[in-house]
């Protein structure tokens, strides 16, 4: 008898996970279907964890305006943007979600996300910020921050900031410290830390439209520019400067170390750096090429839902309260990321590290977004850290990923 | 004389059998009726919650999942009830898990591999269509701003603007814009209400807002001027669509470059005469198409027979490889005469503890060529390429393997040691057969009829083992020359993983596909490593 009764302790158990199990599978949004009145509208937010404290009191600000309750659900950034193109298409999905710009095209590609119009707030952000939010000239999100990659200095042993990459050398050789400059590189190389002395010779991947989008059919990264800068990687990597042993780690613990008076990195590598004890300012990159060396902007910010429901209440929510300079300035705050609203930004400027990041990205250019771009990565950082281990010529190595890219985009 | 004696005995049993036998029975019945309160209390359980299912099912009009559902209810009721049936109250519950966290899992991979499910055909049709319309509304550029309040009459809504120059007009989806003159107007000169219209506030925008949204007013009866949307209910924006969906003819045109786009049924997308193909697409079965695909494209085709080979060698190698020093190892610390056995045990056991993909991280980091521990240290500053010659890479990763793995092989054998009793051993000794001789032809044999299977199951694993591959080398290095994305060290399911999912695109109609082929490979070495099993159980 006992055993029986243990029996049907399972059971039950089987019975009420199978039955929330499928009745889970087939959507719980049986709440939302249905209703139109306005006191029940809900819109449901993703956001990762470190945003959804500062989101909290833009959202109970939005409800008490607008009669629509805001659910915030937490998300681990990196998995938001394989969920939302996998749950949207269900019904399930949020309304609106936090998400990187770089992933608009494939959200756009998938045809889960609807464009947002700024209208005339848009003038409000950052040129790059907007420019990076749209996708074939429109707008799909309302961006909040901005992360690129500047030159990091340690103070004590670089009193001045470099000019141009042949001042740094001398500089850092004039250090007498164990590397004049430290960038990562790995053993696939990291073409984003070393994209801005890329775009100094004047390659940049893509060519660029007039209203400042990518052009997929424009591949410039093989141009005589590139060839220069192939070139130049196998002549650092003889050098010694550019190392593919150097791994973001290595480099960082180096910096910290007080190894070498400069560091190519982004804002997340500064607070170690500070807790280590180095006074560190923030510059431009320094040209290799003679060219402004550009780095890639990095862009994140809110997009909605092309099977929303709330369509107009995302669009009030994101334009009025995430693009105000109250939450823009707040974010900031929690994530150290310079705002993509330019008044919220100039406040922020007080702060040097922010400043100089800034200043940099006023002249940066937004990562890709388009989907061509994901091609791009597996061929492009391989080759350069073939040519920067001297394994082969330059140029014909630089000229064969060329060619395979414009192969796998086709 | 002792008649009547025995005759009150007699009756004295017959009193105290029938009043045993009563409360027998009524112990009985006690008993069954508790076991029936709680089993029908249960069962009341699972029943409400079905019940709660179904309707929540009915509602969305689910009817497969509700079917599902109702089945299994009546199912688990039926068995539960019955007074018989006594194995199927044990197996039912486990039945249920089964089938839907195994069967239909592996069901619905299996589906998978016949439709192109992946980047920019994740869902159906009706969705790419309405992603395509709502991105293709294009902002007339430097159109001016309206201001706008909705408003409302016999259910219809309307929009009610105030153009730059301060005309009103009003206009619905049928019924283009019209200058009105008796609107009332705000202190900024917007107008705010017209008479016989009702205006809406934001609260009951928000209530409405899909069809609100949807709403777009032609500017005037030439579609060509644009219509006017609203985002936001109080602004309205003049846009021009490219893309018109004909649906009678079941395709898009565009407009601007008046290309027709037409479904042609195969791929999941509109497609132009020319091959040009409009994403978003929608999801179809292709058939066998990616099979073909796995064997056909050259970025596969090429290096499938290498990693192919190199899978099996790295298998095979890994599990020799632990096994052989696990095994030793067992042996070693097996032996009575060893002192403080326990604490080296529990030593050698440590690596199993810490998860694979932290280790290969670090080891990782341990063999980087000029800074790594291994290099410095151990080799005196010597520069070895560790993770960036094609077989040094290969040695490591069965190295780094092999430190990682040794444990689990190394507790497996002690456990199997321990059971092999000593006076066999005791035996074969007095016989006069050496140490060698007593491993190599008792304990051996023995050993391998229980750590055999797991030594296959070793295999399976390590065949699929992308944790060690993708942290410790992701595959590298590769020969940029050859002109595809996988390197000397990709063993299958790595490399499915780099041509299936390059940067953010994923092809998980491609991955199933091959992850069938690979469950077919590993199949097949599984069953023929079992088949030799039993003979080696045939041998006691």
């Amino acid at each position: 008898m006992m055993v029986n009764k243990k029996g049907l302790l399972a059971a039950g158990a089987v019975a009420v996970a199978a039955s929330l199990a499928l009745a889970g599978c087939s959507g719980a949004s049986s709440s939302k279907s249905g209703s139109s009145d306005a006191a029940s509208s809900t819109l449901t937010v993703w956001v990762d964890a470190d945003r959804a404290a500062v989101l909290k009191d833009a959202a109970a600000a939005f409800t008490k305006e607008s009669g629509v309750t805001v659910k915030l659900v937490q998300k681990d950034f990196g998995k938001i943007q394989e969920q939302f193109i996998a749950q949207v298409p269900t019904g399930k999905g949020p309304d609106v979600t936090i998400a990187a710009h770089d992933w608009l095209g494939n959200f756009v590609g998938n045809g889960v996300v609807q464009p947002v119009e700024l209208g005339d707030t848009a003038k409000d952000f950052q040129k790059v910020a907007v420019t990076a939010m749209s996708v074939e000239g429109k707008t799909y999100g309302v961006p909040y921050s901005i992360e690129n990659i500047a030159l990091l200095r340690n103070t004590a042993l670089a009193p001045t900031a470099p000019a141009t990459y042949d001042d740094m050398i001398a500089a850092g050789t004039a250090a007498g410290t164990e590397f004049p400059y430290l960038v990562q590189v790995g053993p696939e190389s990291d073409p984003y830390h070393l994209y801005p002395f890329q775009t100094s010779f004047g390659a940049p991947v893509f060519g660029t439209n007039a209203d400042g989008s990518y052009n997929a059919g424009d591949l410039s990264i093989g141009n005589a520019g590139g060839e220069a800068y192939a070139a130049w990687l196998a002549k650092e990597g003889a050098a010694g400067h550019l190392s593919v042993n150097v791994t973001g780690d290595i480099a960082k613990e180096k910096f910290n170390a007080g190894a070498s008076p400069f560091l190519i990195t982004g804002p997340w590598n500064v607070p170690d750096a500070q807790k280590a004890g180095i006074n560190v300012a923030v510059d431009p990159i320094p040209s290799a090429g003679g060219e402004t060396a550009q780095p890639f902007v990095g862009v994140q910010g809110f997009v909605v839902s092309a099977k929303s429901k709330n369509a107009i209440a995302a669009n009030e929510f994101l334009v009025n309260y995430i693009g105000s300079e109250k939450v823009q300035t707040e974010l900031y705050k929690v994530g150290g990321r310079a705002p993509a609203l330019t008044s919220a930004f100039e406040a922020a400027s007080a702060d040097p590290i922010t400043a100089g990041f800034g200043a940099v990205a006023a002249k940066a250019v937004p990562m890709p977004s388009i989907p061509q771009m994901g091609k791009v990565w597996q061929f492009w950082g391989v080759t350069e850290a073939a040519i920067i281990s001297g394994q082969g010529d330059p140029t014909a190595l630089w000229q064969k990923m060329t060619a395979d890219i414009q192969t796998a985009i086709k | 004389m002792t008649h009547p004696g025995t005759e009150r005995d007699e009756a004295q049993v017959r009193e105290s059998k029938r009043s045993r036998q009563a409360a027998r029975i009524a112990e009985a019945a006690s008993a069954g009726v508790k076991t029936l309160l709680v089993k029908i209390f249960l069962l009341g359980i699972v029943d409400a919650i079905s019940v709660y299912a179904l309707f929540v099912l009915l509602l969305r009009a689910d009817w497969v999942v509700f079917g599902a559902v109702l089945l299994v209810t009546l199912i688990v009721n039926w068995i539960y009830f019955s007074k018989q049936k006594l194995p199927a109250k044990y197996l039912t519950p486990g039945l249920i898990f089964l089938l839907i966290f195994q069967i239909f899992v592996v069901g619905y991979s299996g589906y998978i591999a016949f439709t192109n499910y992946g980047t920019g055909h994740n869902s159906t049709k009706q969705d790419a269509i309405n992603a395509l319309i709502v991105s293709s509304q294009q902002r007339v550029p430097d159109s001016a701003t309206y201001k706008l309040t909705v408003v409302e009459q016999l259910g219809n809504y309307s929009f009610l603007v105030t153009e730059p120059d301060g005309t009103v007009s009003l206009g619905g989806t049928d019924a283009p814009l019209r200058p009105v003159t008796d609107a009332t107007l705000d202190a900024t000169g917007k107008a705010v209400a017209l008479p016989g219209y009702a205006s809406l506030k934001f609260n009951d925008i928000v209530g409405n807002q899909e069809k609100i949204a949807a709403l777009s007013v032609p500017l005037s009866d030439d579609p060509n001027d644009g219509t006017l949307r609203t985002p936001d209910g109080s602004k309205a924006y003049l846009y021009l669509s490219d893309l018109v969906y004909d649906e009678a003819a079941g395709t898009m045109t565009d407009t601007k470059a008046n290309t027709v786009y037409a479904d042609n049924g195969k791929t999941g997308s509109f497609v132009a005469a020319d091959g040009t193909e409009l994403l978003p697409g929608w999801k179809v079965e292709v058939g066998l198409a990616n099979f073909a695909k796995a064997f056909g494209s050259e970025s596969i085709r090429g290096p499938l027979i290498s990693v192919t080979l190199w899978t099996f060698a790295f298998a095979f190698l890994s599990v020799l490889t632990t096994f052989g020093l696990g095994l030793f190892l067992a042996i070693v610390f097996n032996d009575l005469r060893m002192r403080g056995r326990n604490v080296y045990r529990v030593v050698l056991i440590l690596p199993y503890a810490f998860p694979a993909f932290l280790s290969a991280l670090v080891w990782a980091g341990m063999l980087n060529p000029q800074f790594g521990f291994v290099n410095q240290v151990l080799f005196g500053g010597a520069d070895i390429p560790w993770l960036t010659n094609e077989w040094l890479a290969k040695f490591s990763i069965i190295f780094v393997n092999l430190w990682l793995g040794f444990p689990y092989m190394f507790l497996v054998c002690t456990g199997a040691l321990q059971s092999i009793p000593d006076e066999i051993q005791e035996a074969a000794t007095v016989d006069g057969a050496r140490p060698f001789q007593v491993f190599r032809l008792i304990k051996l044999p023995l050993l391998l009829v229980s750590v055999a299977p797991l030594l296959i199951s070793s295999f399976a694993f390590n065949f699929n083992n992308f944790n060690l591959i993708y942290m410790l080398t992701n595959g590298g290095p590769r020969d940029v020359t050859a002109g595809v994305n996988v390197g000397s060290t990709d063993i299958l399911i790595s490399m499915v993983y780099k041509v299936a999912f390059v940067g953010a695109n994923r092809d998980y109609g491609l991955a199933s596909a091959f992850s069938i082929i690979i469950f077919l490979l590993v199949a097949l070495v599984s069953v023929i490593s079992f088949k030799q099993t039993k003979a080696l159980e045939e041998l006691n």
